[in-house]
């Protein structure tokens, strides 16, 4: 009964149901809030039941008023409620910058202290399928730029329950990001209640060769590489940053001591994007241990086009991460093991979708 | 109006082949707003639009070929693929540009006014949007300063009375959406947007009453989305939405009613209104032909441009 229990698998957007429902049964303060919330897509599905469950008085659709609604789930959560408010762009929260920003981040430090704003907002990263310029920004870095927000990026479902009920639970602002590109992955995800911590990243492949700290799903991409590397006795060791602010230098920082090489990986523009705030901190805190220039694997300098041919080459994959770590490293691979790591990284669904059974249109 | 009904009929159909890949919201059932609008402006009128744009480009004059052949992701498209279904552009027809981020461009359409104030142009701007648009702190901002200048600019709701799934009545409280606009202080009006006489009639009188220097005018047009809110098909199983209201609201079909009355008339008989239609398929196939031929861009087409020169 126990092993069974212990290995269930569930989605990424199941976990965060799970999350939602577990949070709200524990503490009657939680509400979840967006546009779509309650609708017959749920979503994603992860508000799927909720308003069943909980009712209309705790499930709420909301007017297309992002930044007014920002700021009403501020005032709420100023007066004892923990607002989850979900948007199902990332792009949209832009224009809720302002309550975010100046309120939400401030309102801690700005009144010495006397108050605090528990407030989740669920931002998705809409990327693929031709969403365009502005239906698939990865904007991490603009939130993180900001003192007082927690901006968080689980990549497995097994983090996404664990850090979103943290994330309800904990006394402050904390943005969730979600890549929609991880929502149907499957994890192992414990049935009961769990904690994450927002402030600490984990080794998910262990290695000694190189470090590569990647964000969201980008974790998945190095995932891809180090296992295949793996069955060639290559060790690459890849870190799940989880978090973009704060930025946990440390784990990241005993693993360069120990690899020399250092690799950042995000979903997002690699200028004034968080691969560059990391590396400035390694290179702060552990220049001597470097035994070459880290390098980033991110996004280039202009927006994401339409056309699904334009968008061929846009986004960096597990074939950039191995030549960049076959460089970094010099790993001479022979002909045919070369081969196979290219052949088992490969991609098998086109590569504007997340997976074969992604047929749009949204 | 029969035009991009058949338009989007091809597009709904071909959606399925998987190679435009891209968002699309298609406009069927709406196409009397489109129409009965942009028959009141000249080119020179400036156009700008939201997700659900099909309707006003074309309606504007926007090239069918260019618009195809975005959503098919090529070259030729009307933003070289940059853009696709949600971000089309036509500047020969003045239809300056739509975009996805609900009332984002209405504050637009306001400045493209004040321009046109501060050069001394005769031309007017128009900003369409949802229902939902109006619940954006922004379209209400735009509002205000196009009041308070006395802007030339016409503010088109087009109420279906849904954003996504959620219908109105779960957003706004019980109060007509034109009221708020009144209360912002400009002219406004309201009637059926399934009806292109109507909507025609309106439009010209707030078109006219602008040119008069009677400053913004706002229209409210209530009408009704057939098929799922993004995508090809129709989606009466999600159950948002009644059997019998979607009933209804497709048996006000707008070009049923003009056929009906063009037939009644006597203006066009069945053979002309036939022949009519086979022209525009042929039209459309032959845009269909164009995208499908038209170059394919690779990524290097997608670096430059992020700044003017
Ligand atoms: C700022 C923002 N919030 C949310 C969305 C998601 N969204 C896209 S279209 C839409 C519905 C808009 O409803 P309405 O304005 O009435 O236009 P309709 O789709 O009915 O034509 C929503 C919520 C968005 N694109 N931009
Ligand atoms: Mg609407």
């Amino acid at each position: 009964m126990r092993s069974e229990t212990a290995a269930r698998k569930l989605t990424y957007a199941q976990a965060i149901q799970e999350a939602l429902r577990q949070a709200m049964e524990a503490d009657p303060g939680v509400v979840v809030i967006g546009e779509g919330v309650p609708d017959p897509k749920a979503i994603f599905g992860t508000t799927a039941g909720l308003r069943e469950q909980f009712g209309a008085q705790r499930v709420f659709d909301m007017p297309l008023s992002e930044n007014g609604m920002t700021g009403v789930c501020i005032g709420a959560a100023l007066c004892g409620i923990r607002p989850v408010m979900v948007h199902q762009r990332i792009d949209f929260a832009l224009l809720a910058m302002d309550q975010l920003v100046n309120n939400a981040a401030k309102w801690h430090y700005m009144f010495n202290g006397l108050k605090s704003v528990p407030l989740v907002v669920r931002l998705i990263v809409g990327r693929g399928w031709g969403q365009g310029p502005q239906h698939s920004q990865s904007l991490q870095a603009l939130f993180a730029h900001i003192p007082g927000l927690k901006v968080i990026g689980p990549a497995t479902a097994y983090d996404a329950k664990g850090m979103l009920i943290a994330a309800i639970e904990d006394n402050n602002p904390v943005l969730f990001i979600e890549h929609r590109w991880l929502h149907n992955i499957n994890d192992v995800v414990p049935v009961d209640s769990y904690r994450t911590s927002l402030d600490k990243a984990r080794i998910v492949h262990a290695g000694n060769i190189v470090t590569i700290a990647a964000f969201s799903y980008m974790v998945m991409e190095a995932l891809h590489v180090a296992q295949a590397f793996a069955k060639h006795g290559i060790a690459v060791e890849v870190i799940d940053l989880r978090s973009a602010s704060p930025l946990d230098t440390d784990t990241v920082l005993s693993s360069v001591k120990k690899t020399g090489l250092l690799i950042v990986a995000d979903t997002a523009r690699a200028s004034g994007g968080i691969t560059a705030e990391l590396i400035t901190r390694i290179v702060e805190q552990g220049f001597d241990h470097l035994r070459k220039p880290p390098t980033r694997i991110a996004l280039p300098d202009h927006p994401a086009p339409t056309s699904h041919f334009l968008a061929n080459g846009y986004y960096p994959d597990a074939v950039n991460i191995f030549e960049e770590i076959c460089r970094i490293a010099d790993i001479k691979l022979g002909a045919d093991a070369r081969a196979q790591i290219l052949h088992d990284i490969r991609r098998i669904n086109p590569h504007d979708v997340p997976n074969l059974a992604f047929t749009g249109p949204f | 109006m029969l035009r991009i009904r058949r338009v989007e009929e091809a597009l709904a159909e071909k959606y399925a082949e998987q190679q435009m890949r891209c968002p699309m919201h298609l406009c069927i059932g709406q196409e009397a707003i489109s129409v009965g609008v942009c028959a009141t402006l000249t080119n020179q009128d400036v156009v700008f639009s939201n997700h659900r744009a099909h309707g006003h480009y074309l309606a504007k004059g926007g090239d069918l070929k260019r618009m195809i052949a975005e959503l098919y992701g090529r070259s030729t498209g009307c933003c070289g693929g940059r853009g696709g279904s949600m971000h089309l552009v036509d500047l020969d027809v003045n239809f300056l540009g739509s975009t996805p981020i609900v009332g984002g461009t209405v504050p637009l359409a306001v400045g493209a006014a004040w321009a046109a104030r501060l050069k001394g142009d005769d031309r007017l701007s128009v900003a369409f949007f949802g229902d939902g648009g109006v619940e954006e702190g922004v379209v209400h901002e735009s509002m205000n300063f196009a009041a308070l200048h006395r802007l030339p600019v016409l503010f088109v709701c087009e109420n279906n009375n849904f954003s996504v799934y959620t219908p109105l009545k779960e957003r706004q409280p019980n109060q007509p959406i034109y009221k708020m606009a009144e209360a912002h202080g400009l002219t406004s009006w309201h009637g059926d947007g399934n009806d292109v006489e109507t909507v025609f009639n309106i439009a010209r009188q707030a078109t006219q009453a602008i040119h008069n220097q009677q400053g913004p005018q706002f229209i409210e047009l209530s009408t009704y989305r057939w098929r799922e809110h993004c995508g090809p098909n129709f989606d009466n199983e999600l159950n948002y939405r009644t059997a019998e209201e979607i009933t209804t609201g497709m048996a006000a079909c707008p070009l049923a009613k003009s056929r009906k009355n063009i037939l009644a008339a006597g203006t066009q008989s069945m053979d002309q209104l036939q022949q009519l239609e086979n022209e525009i398929d042929r039209e459309i196939a032959a845009a269909f032909e164009f995208a499908l031929s038209s170059p394919i861009p690779t990524y290097t087409d997608a670096v430059g441009k992020v700044y003017a020169q």
